[in-house]
């Protein structure tokens, strides 16, 4: 039996010739920029060595441009920027609370660990 | 949303009938799936981030590892792990392509960027087998334990082995013959075991010995990784020239076993994880090819589940059904298995 109260949502995303070559257009300056920063990303850890002062920059460093790929491969490649945007906090919000609570307990009780095994009084 | 943008209020919305995300329940379900498998590779990276914090060694460093170009050889730090990051953030844009030529219902466009997807996804399944091949194998120095008990991973360009002269005969080979095959295998197998004495001279399984007749190595530096209780070195201290060279080989060719390889599998018949790998922790390694792995896994079934549509996409299937979306939830997941590698990468290789 046909069901004519159910909505296609499938259709939705349908979009025009016009459209589809401005999106083209994003897509493609979006790889550029994805390529430029793992380029970047490369050349920062060859040539700047763990041992050096700035090396703790470079880290963060690493991490914000790691973020930035992340929220353009998401937001862009993956469409959800152009979600609802309940759908987006459903999706990104129980998941980021759970994993930056879990690196922090994490990371401090392995430095915790660590202290231990050496024999440093806590 | 491109088409039939609608404003909609939330009493509509939430009304019933309506998806208050205005989405359809498959691809919804996509989305959640992804939420769970991402928390299963953000807690494999979190409790690599454990152990690399609570260990009291040396962690390797991701551009000294990782320098190896294939044919190449050494000194290229990164670049490979750059190439396969290139390859499958190349593959995603493809992926996105696909999508949107289904958006226009361009059935001849999405055939052309899947196949480029489902190609770039070999690649990066083809570069992963060198990439553990050379992990496993390792250096052609090895890892190396010096006389005083610290332990150093040696860079440098190491000297061809010509052949070996037999000294003395054993069960095949007889005095004055001259072995020309498997010399390097042979050799590191014999340096792994201690079968090398002081000048050179190798115990073959046959029973008999023979002087090793090799090119000198250029460039040879050690840098100190592990240090010993009697030892008076230090952590990153490094040794060049003919200091490197002496301290080497006094080693190599002290008669017991001093040296690692790579990171093998079954070192000892028992073992299915290296016990010891040349790299540094044990952990290590078995982060290394599991977190790896799992990933390889997902590109694997990545590749399976693109064909599987793509089957679909040849045969009109969608078409006839009058929207891609099956297209554009693989196409979630294959996106998906890219920003994994984005942050493998970054964690793993780089920081």
């Amino acid at each position: 039996m046909e069901r004519d109260d159910l909505i296609e949502y499938s259709l939705n995303t349908h979009h025009s010739e016009e459209h589809g070559k401005a999106l083209r257009k994003k897509i493609l300056k979006v790889t550029l920029l994805l390529t430029v920063i793992t380029a970047v990303e490369v050349a920062l850890g060859a040539y700047i060595k763990q041992s050096s002062g700035v090396w703790i920059y470079v880290k963060w460093t690493f991490i914000a441009l790691t973020l930035l790929k992340a929220g353009y491969i998401v937001m862009v490649f993956m469409h959800l920027g152009d979600e609802r945007k309940w759908m987006r906090n459903v999706i990104l919000l129980p998941y980021a609370g759970f994993i930056l609570y879990l690196i922090f307990i994490a990371l401090t009780e392995a430095l915790a660990v660590g202290d231990a095994w050496s024999g440093v009084a806590i | 949303m491109a088409g039939n943008t609608v404003q909609l209020d939330s009493k509509t919305l939430w009304g019933g009938k309506e998806s208050p995300f205005q989405t359809s329940y498959g691809k919804l379900m996509m989305w959640f799936f992804l939420v769970s498998d991402a928390l299963t590779f953000s807690g494999l990276l979190v409790a690599y981030g454990f152990v690399r914090h609570d260990t009291l060694e040396a962690w390797p460093i991701g551009e000294e590892t990782f320098n190896s170009l294939p044919f190449l050889g050494h000194g290229y730090p990164l670049i490979y792990v750059a190439l396969m990051t290139f390859i499958l953030i190349v593959s995603s844009v493809t992926m996105v392509l696909a999508v949107e030529a289904g958006h226009r219902m361009d059935k001849k466009g999405v055939v052309k960027w899947m196949i480029a997807t489902i190609i770039g996804g070999f690649f990066f399944l083809g570069s992963q087998v060198w990439e553990w091949s050379h992990f496993i194998h390792g250096s052609e120095f090895g890892r190396i334990e010096l006389m005083d008990g610290s332990e150093a991973i040696v860079k440098g360009h190491f000297g061809e082995i010509k052949n070996f002269t037999v000294l003395e005969s054993g069960l095949h080979h007889k005095k004055g013959d001259v072995i020309t095959d498997d010399l390097m295998h042979t050799f590191q197998h014999a340096a792994k075991e201690g079968h090398i004495e002081k000048g050179g001279k190798i115990h073959l399984h046959d029973g008999s010995v023979a002087q090793v007749n090799k090119a000198r190595d250029h460039d040879l530096e050690l840098t100190i990784k592990m240090i010993s209780s009697d030892s008076k070195r230090n952590i990153g201290d490094k040794i060049d020239g003919k200091e490197a060279e002496k301290l080497y080989y006094a080693s190599l060719y002290s008669g017991t076993p001093k040296v690692t390889y790579g990171a093998p599998w079954f070192e000892d018949g028992e073992h299915w994880l290296p016990t010891k790998n040349e790299y540094g922790p044990q952990q290590y390694a078995h982060f290394f090819f599991f977190i790896t792995g799992f990933h390889g896994f997902h590109v694997f079934s990545g590749v399976l589940i693109n064909i599987l549509i793509f089957i679909g996409v040849v045969k009109g299937t969608y078409h006839k059904r009058g929207h891609y979306e099956m297209v554009e939830k693989t196409g979630l997941y294959w996106h998906f298995v890219d920003l994994v590698w984005v942050f493998v990468f970054t964690f793993f290789y780089l920081v």
